[in-house]
């Protein structure tokens, strides 16, 4: 499987990728005088009443909503920054760059706390922690693991159960599996043991959380290692087939950011949207935004919520993402 | 008072320039210090692997780049020429190695403080170099440094201000006891030269001192006037009475009528010219003393009982009676010697203009007014002449044949001035004139 990812991921001619998007849909078609485009990672069922609602306070907007993985994002949007409004994606660290870079437009006038944005140019506006999701059948009459540790002995009890049965991202091709994994490895040496004893199991390699969770609730895989705990549960529709763990060791939460292209067609527009979405989701309610909106409680979660700081660019220096690589390759592959 | 307020704001502003480049200096040695922290913890990173270099960035690294107005980052890093990772268009230049250069530049439109370090490597059949340049703008620096300014700015301010009301406060107190030691000297009467005693500030200590000498200066040559006056005085009188002994020694020697008809004259002369001189030296004497009026409390009652009491013998010579009549006691403040000239000159002429066997009557009284007068019974003043004859030198029609200088009443009307009060002459229905020292 994950071979078959790869090749498809890899192999495929760059133009044809560039033309594929994972969702597209356009809001509000008939009144369209301004077409605000958007590309983002987050699900179009997840992000649609957020754009439902933008629209109807601004009825002569239609909104382009273009769907595709973070690092897709990155690609481009840097090839294009005039094509595109709005950049959302959960790959913090590429969305840094990006605005350290100088890509993200500054909006002078949006209120947001300084932990949640970055230089009036990058805006959080949900937390989201790292999961582990597993098929509840999968481990049923067994105790559920609660922290990594708990993790590794569950899977080296049973090999049998789980050999070709975990998934996890390709952090060479998902930008939040690279930013989730790079995180993990800074926090604890647990990680390395953990992909060790997954890559001795078969590890099933993802590019996209879709198809993953899409596995887990059919159990062609038992365990997700690194998923989106909000994303599974919105995704699956049996919610009792899968069952979602905040690992207590260390939870590794995201961010999810927005930010205005500083090539915006319509800056204007763009920035109310930003306006928009943080006032969204400090007013939640699950309806009319789905995500989960940033902790309010940040403090005790300090340590754990990814810190929008240039610390994220470390991990995206080529030298640091070579070795990296290779050192995760080592394990996953190695061990295969 | 405004030198002072400009050289406070001189001093403000040079001030406010020295805190704020201080604090630049402090600021950007901060900011360098983390730049040079940072590029040393990537260099440290820095190993050589069977010929390949490797360099881990430190998660702290970067992180310690944090600032509270989210500066952007640049970096590069290269091995000897070669560019490994980074921003490649981030200038570099070259360094020693271990040796931290820093550098003002302007990197994608943005100024921006880069730090940049090498250090050698020694692999296993070479040498090789490996550079670091780490960038950062500069909002955060010059956002402390708004603050800061802002600061010294108001602190500036604060110091102007507080200097400008401290030399306002110090201007009016000491302009205060200018003013307070103007009215002392102003509210002063004109003999009053002692020296002021009043506490005065350190600073005006000097101009009280010599206002002080200049007054004792003023105070020894008024003084000395006074004396000359009485001198002088003394001095044309005594020879005119030896020329007058003389005179009447000479008178009794002489036979001839003619010879003693001249002597007369002589000697009336030589009584016109004493009693002129007498009286101008006390005209001068009162129009000096009243310049510095030397009031004293007085009763008078007693002085005026004292001139009559004087002056009787001469009266009774001329068959004349002196009747006074005054109140219990009149005090007056006032210069005695001068109402004494007066009086004596106001009964002077009563005795010397009214005819034998008459009555001269002198009142001193306080109701309506303190007032002292003479009035006696002879032919009173000349009607026609009642407005002149207080001028000086003036005479009267009727003082024909009788010695005199013209200047009695002068002297009895600018002592009433002195005084604040008039003279005023009249004559009695029943005859007789009337001289009033109003007072
Ligand atoms: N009691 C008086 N009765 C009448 N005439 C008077 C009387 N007192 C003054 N006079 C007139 O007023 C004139 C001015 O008087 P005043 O005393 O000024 O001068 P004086 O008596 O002539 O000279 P002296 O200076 O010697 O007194 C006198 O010359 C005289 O004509
Ligand atoms: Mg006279």
């Amino acid at each position: 499987m994950r071979f078959i990812v790869t090749l498809i991921l890899g192999l495929l001619p760059q133009a044809l990728v560039a033309q594929a998007w994972e969702d597209r849909q356009t809001f509000n078609e008939g009144a369209s005088t301004q077409v605000l485009r958007i590309i983002s990672s987050t699900d179009t069922a997840l992000f649609a009443p957020i754009i439902e609602s933008f629209v109807s306070q601004y009825p002569y907007i239609a909104i382009e909503y273009l769907v595709t993985g973070t690092a897709d994002i990155d690609r481009r949007f840097r090839a294009n920054p005039d094509a595109f409004d709005l950049v959302i994606s959960s790959a913090m660290d590429l969305q840094f760059k990006s605005a350290n870079d100088g890509l993200a437009r500054r909006l002078t006038n949006i209120a947001h706390p300084a932990w949640a944005q970055w230089r009036q140019s990058l805006f959080a506006f949900t937390s989201e922690p790292a999961a582990i999701v597993i098929n509840r059948d999968a481990f049923a009459g067994h105790p559920i693991p609660n922290t990594r540790q708990e993790l590794i002995q569950a899977l080296r009890a049973r090999p049998e159960v789980f050999r070709g049965r975990i998934g996890t991202y390709d952090v060479r091709q998902s930008g939040l599996g690279y930013l989730f994994a790079t995180q993990d490895a800074r926090a604890s040496e647990t990680y390395w043991r953990l992909m060790e004893v997954m890559g001795a199991l078969d590890l099933r390699l993802y590019c996209c959380s879709g198809e993953m969770i899409d596995d887990l609730t059919d159990g062609t895989i038992a365990v997700a290692y690194n998923v989106l705990g909000s994303y599974a549960k919105a995704r699956v529709k049996s919610k009792d087939k899968i069952q979602v763990i905040f690992p207590a060791d260390f939870p590794t939460t995201m961010m999810r950011t927005a930010m205005v292209s500083s090539q915006a067609q319509h800056p204007e527009m763009a920035a109310a949207f930003i306006q928009h979405l943080i006032a969204l989701q400090s007013s939640a309610d699950e309806v009319s935004f789905p995500l989960p909106p940033l902790n309010s409680q940040l403090n005790q979660a300090e340590h754990a919520t990814i810190a929008l700081e240039p610390a994220l660019m470390t991990f995206l220096d080529a030298l640091k993402r070579k070795s990296f690589l290779a050192e995760w390759e080592d394990a996953v592959i190695h061990n295969n | 008072m405004f030198t002072l307020i400009g050289g406070t704001a001189i001093l403000a502003l040079l001030l406010f320039f020295a805190i704020r480049n201080y604090a630049v200096q402090v600021a950007q040695s901060a900011q360098d210090n983390i730049l040079g922290a940072s590029v040393t913890s990537i260099l440290d990173a820095a190993v050589i692997w069977d010929g390949v270099v490797e360099i881990d960035i430190p998660y702290a690294s970067f992180s310690m780049l944090s600032t509270p107005m989210d500066d952007r980052v640049f970096y590069a890093i290269y091995q000897d020429e070669t560019f490994l990772s980074g921003y490649p268009d981030l200038l570099i230049t070259q360094t020693k190695d271990r040796d931290i250069s820093f550098q003002t530049i302007t990197h994608q439109g943005e100024l921006v403080r880069v730090a940049t370090a090498s250090r050698t490597l020694i692999g296993k059949d070479k040498r090789t170099q490996i550079r670091v340049a780490l960038a950062q703008t500069q909002d955060a620096l010059s956002g402390t440094l708004d603050q800061i300014s802002q600061n010294a700015a108001l602190f500036v301010t604060g110091f102007f201000a507080l200097a400008t009301l401290l030399s306002f406060w110090a201007t009016s107190a000491t302009i205060g006891q200018l003013k307070r030691l103007t009215n002392s000297v102003t509210r002063r009467g004109p003999q009053d030269l002692s020296p002021f005693e009043k506490p005065v500030p350190l600073e005006m200590l000097p101009l009280v001192v010599s206002l002080n000498s200049l007054m004792a200066r003023l105070d020894h040559s008024l003084s000395q006037s006074e004396e000359f006056i009485a001198e002088a005085a003394h001095r044309v009188r005594t020879p005119l009475a030896t020329v007058r002994s003389y005179a009447e020694a000479t008178l009794q020697r002489v036979d001839k009528e003619e010879n003693r008809q001249a002597i007369r004259s002589m000697i009336r002369a030589i009584d016109e010219s004493s009693r002129a001189a007498g009286q101008l030296l006390d005209h001068a004497m009162i129009t000096f003393r009243a310049d510095h009026l030397e009031r004293q409390n007085i009763d008078l009652v007693a002085l005026v009982n004292e001139l009559v009491t004087r002056l009787t013998p001469i009266a009774e010579m001329k068959d004349l009676s002196l009747r006074l009549q005054c109140d219990e006691q009149v005090l007056f403040s006032c210069d005695p010697i001068l109402i004494q000239n007066a009086v004596r000159n106001l009964l002077d002429n009563a005795l010397k203009y009214s005819p034998s066997d008459g009555t001269v009557d002198v009142f001193v009284t306080a109701t309506p007014s303190i007032r002292i007068g003479v009035c006696d019974s002879g032919k009173g003043f000349p009607e026609a002449e009642l407005d002149t004859l207080a001028t000086r030198f003036s005479r009267g029609s009727n003082a024909e044949g009788t010695i005199g200088s013209g200047l009695g009443l002068t002297i009895a009307l600018d002592v009433a001035t002195a005084h604040g009060g008039s003279l005023q002459l009249s004559n009695r229905p029943e005859g007789g004139a009337c001289a009033l020292l109003l007072l």
